[in-house]
């Protein structure tokens, strides 16, 4: 391609991601607004908690395990040259509450939750069932998108929440069953060197942007899927890559400015 | 029975200029036509004529590049403000080619959702009038079944309820015969012959079946090349050699076209 | 909408056993407290108060008893530290607050002797109220200018300086201390 040509290339490109920026806010906005309003969706709300919440906890809680039990593995090998791996549970603790906790389990629900719930939403649109709704003066917005997205922003706290005590375990039962620790120094050092004010409640913090984040993500992509079942697998693939990366590029400036 | 169906008010449709183009094709150029009060029309035309397009024109599902659609030869469609819109799709009732049926809910909750949304009845006023209009399209016991679980011709019974149960004043069906079999085909035919009489709705069809098209409409509409030839189906078929070539003569055209 | 009793069922315990962990994090491991001990504002000066943060401890006798809730510095420029602690407690208005570091390189904190309470006159002891300050302060040890100490004695050769003194004042140093 000519300079010209590729110069102008990027140009057209950058406008699109501005353009698709500023449409997905506004899809956001209008989701939000609607999921403001009643009519509240109880039983709706109920079926999209069950569907990202409580689906999900069996990979939560597994990959919590076993991410806490590497972390003992880990952060015992790194602690003993020092000859402080009394302090293993703080180590542990500390990387989970205030990093892994959040971000893992919000890469994990974005894949198992997040593409499910873009898929959904596209195939109802490729089978003219948002159109359905529209036709009998039903927001789709409102019926479908609002409480989906509703479950997963108050999912996503509780699940990382329990990713992280089930990291805490994991990495007990590698540090002081496997590894022959002090049982009493990982719960006392884990419970000197964590503060709720730093580091509980940044990582709830983050756990609710990141829910924010894969919801809305999820939502535009299944409401603006192309009509066909390629657009249906697009949807998910792409909410995937979009949320993961929007986690974990938000997970820095959360962490800048939660620790000042 | 028929009498708690029938209807105060059928719409007259007036498409006026429409034009509409995607990409490079020319869907529609200067296409007008009426759709007469209280009267099955049918649109048909080659495929990618543009029938579904302007039948979803006319639910203000898509817009015309430039043209109007005028309802009782007042407001033009595409010109409503959310408010008037959302009171016109109260009066109008859809059935799409696949349902549109909302796939995570039964039947009953299908049809009975205008009524739960838009309305304050009891839910055993909901009961009654769901059965009501199960009767009225030869539906029974299909009440807890998800639509997943219906044949093609339950299908389509079930998204002519839903869109009955509001008694419309307009009635717009996309391809009700797409994907039945002949003697099902019939008796939706007379199933829509049925409710035409009974409810008085205007009627708009699309379909591809030359047959059921000669058979059910009071009234034509043939796309060709990008505008409408319309009228009364006898005189239409009787003065309009385009109009009589399209439903009599193609299969035998082709062959002879096709002659070696 | 087809919801089932099971569904709401297992929604019910996935939103309670989540709350609970939130709980359980907050309260047991990250020391929340629902508006904990505490309300008793007194002040305490310092000339050098080393790496002491606000919500540092405040101990007596090694257990908690409060925290630091704010660091200024006073007109005179030493560090005024205000504590935050245990309204119940009785100090006698001749306590002392130290800085000492937990370990060799932890945190830093401030520990509360309690006085003798010969202060009261002829009335018993009289206790230290909201927002007394406590007269005698001994601030925090600074490594570098202990080393700097050390290595000052050690190149005079004698011990004129009588050893090391756990005590630094921070007056006067040969390293540009922080």
């Amino acid at each position: 391609m000519s300079p010209a040509a590729s110069l102008r290339a990027l140009g057209a490109g950058s406008l699109a991601v501005v353009r698709n920026l500023g449409r997905f806010t506004v899809f956001s906005l209008g989701l939000l607004v609607a999921g403001g309003r009643p009519p509240w969706r109880g039983r709706r709300l109920l079926r999209e908690i069950y569907d990202s919440g409580v689906l999900s906890l069996v990979i939560v809680c597994i990959s919590g395990v076993a991410v806490g039990a590497v972390l003992g593995l880990q952060g015992h090998n790194t602690l003993v040259r020092f000859g402080a791996e009394e302090n293993l549970g703080a180590v542990v603790g500390l990387a989970l509450i205030r990093e892994l906790g959040p971000v893992l389990t919000s890469l994990l629900v974005a894949g198992r939750a997040g593409s499910a719930m873009a898929a959904e939403i596209a195939s109802m649109k490729v089978t003219e069932q948002l159109d359905g709704l529209r036709m009998m003066s039903v927001d789709p917005l409102d019926f479908v998108g609002a409480p989906k997205a509703t479950a997963m922003i108050l999912s996503m706290p509780l699940l990382a929440t329990l990713f992280t005590l089930f990291g805490i375990f994991g990495g007990y039962l590698v540090g002081v069953v496997v590894l022959g620790g002090d049982a009493g120094s990982y719960l006392s050092t884990l419970q000197d060197a964590v503060r709720f004010s730093d580091d509980v409640a940044g990582g709830l913090i983050k756990g609710l942007v990141f829910g924010v984040l894969v919801a809305l993500i999820a939502a535009y992509r299944g409401f603006t899927a192309q009509p066909s079942s390629a657009g249906v697998s697009a949807a998910a693939t792409s909410t995937v890559v979009i949320a993961s990366v929007a986690t974990l590029v938000s997970d820095y400036f959360i962490t800048a400015l939660w620790g000042y | 029975m028929d009498a708690a169906l029938a209807v105060a008010r059928p719409i007259e449709i007036e498409a006026r200029g429409l034009c509409y183009t995607r990409g490079t094709r020319v869907i529609m150029e200067g296409l007008s036509c009426v759709f007469p009060r209280g009267r099955i029309s049918v649109l048909a035309g080659p495929s990618g004529s543009g029938k579904t397009t302007l039948l979803r024109m006319i639910a203000c599902l898509i817009q015309p590049d430039r043209g109007a659609i005028r309802i009782d030869g007042e407001a033009d469609v595409a010109q409503m403000g959310a408010a008037a819109l959302r009171a016109f799709r109260r009066r109008v009732g859809m059935l799409f080619q696949g349902g549109a049926l909302l796939d995570s809910m039964s039947v009953f909750d299908n049809v009975a959702l205008p009524l739960r949304e838009h309305s304050e009845l009891g839910e055993a006023q909901i009961r009654g009038e769901v059965h009501r209009v199960f009767e009225a399209v030869g539906l029974e016991a299909v009440d807890d079944l998800l639509p997943g679980q219906l044949s093609g011709g339950m299908v389509k019974r079930a998204g002519l309820a839903r869109a009955l149960i509001e008694k419309p004043d307009l009635l717009l069906c996309d391809e009700p015969f797409s994907g039945l079999d002949p003697p099902t085909v019939r008796r939706i035919e007379e199933l829509l012959q049925h409710v035409n009489e009974s409810v008085g709705a205007t009627m708009l069809i699309t379909s591809h079946h030359t047959q059921s098209t000669l058979r059910i409409a009071d009234h034509l509409v043939l796309l060709q090349d990008g505008a409408a030839i319309s009228g009364a189906t006898g005189e239409l078929l009787r003065e309009d050699p385009r109009v009589a070539e399209f439903f009599v003569e193609p299969p035998l055209r082709e062959r002879a076209n096709c002659a070696p | 909408m087809r919801e089932s009793p099971r569904q709401e069922l297992w929604v019910g315990a996935f939103v309670f056993v989540g709350l609970a962990a939130i709980a359980y994090l907050s309260i047991a491991i990250g020391g929340l407290r629902a508006g904990g001990p505490g309300g008793l504002e007194i002040v305490a000066t310092f000339d050098e108060i080393g790496g002491l943060k606000n919500r540092a401890r405040v101990v007596v006798g090694g257990v908690k008893v409060g925290q630091v809730k704010s660091v200024a510095l006073a007109p005179d420029f030493r560090a005024r530290v205000t504590l935050d602690v245990d309204r119940r407690l009785e100090l006698p208005t001749d306590s002392s607050a130290s800085i000492l570091t937990s370990g060799v390189l932890g945190d830093q904190y401030i520990a509360l002797e309690p006085g003798g309470g010969e202060e009261g006159g002829g009335n018993g002891p009289r206790f230290l109220a909201a927002g007394d300050e406590i007269q005698y302060t001994q601030g925090a040890v600074i490594l570098e200018r202990l080393i700097g100490k050390l290595i000052q004695n050690l190149g005079n050769g004698s011990s004129k300086n009588g050893g090391s003194d756990a005590g630094a004042d921070g007056a006067t140093s040969e390293e540009g201390s922080e």
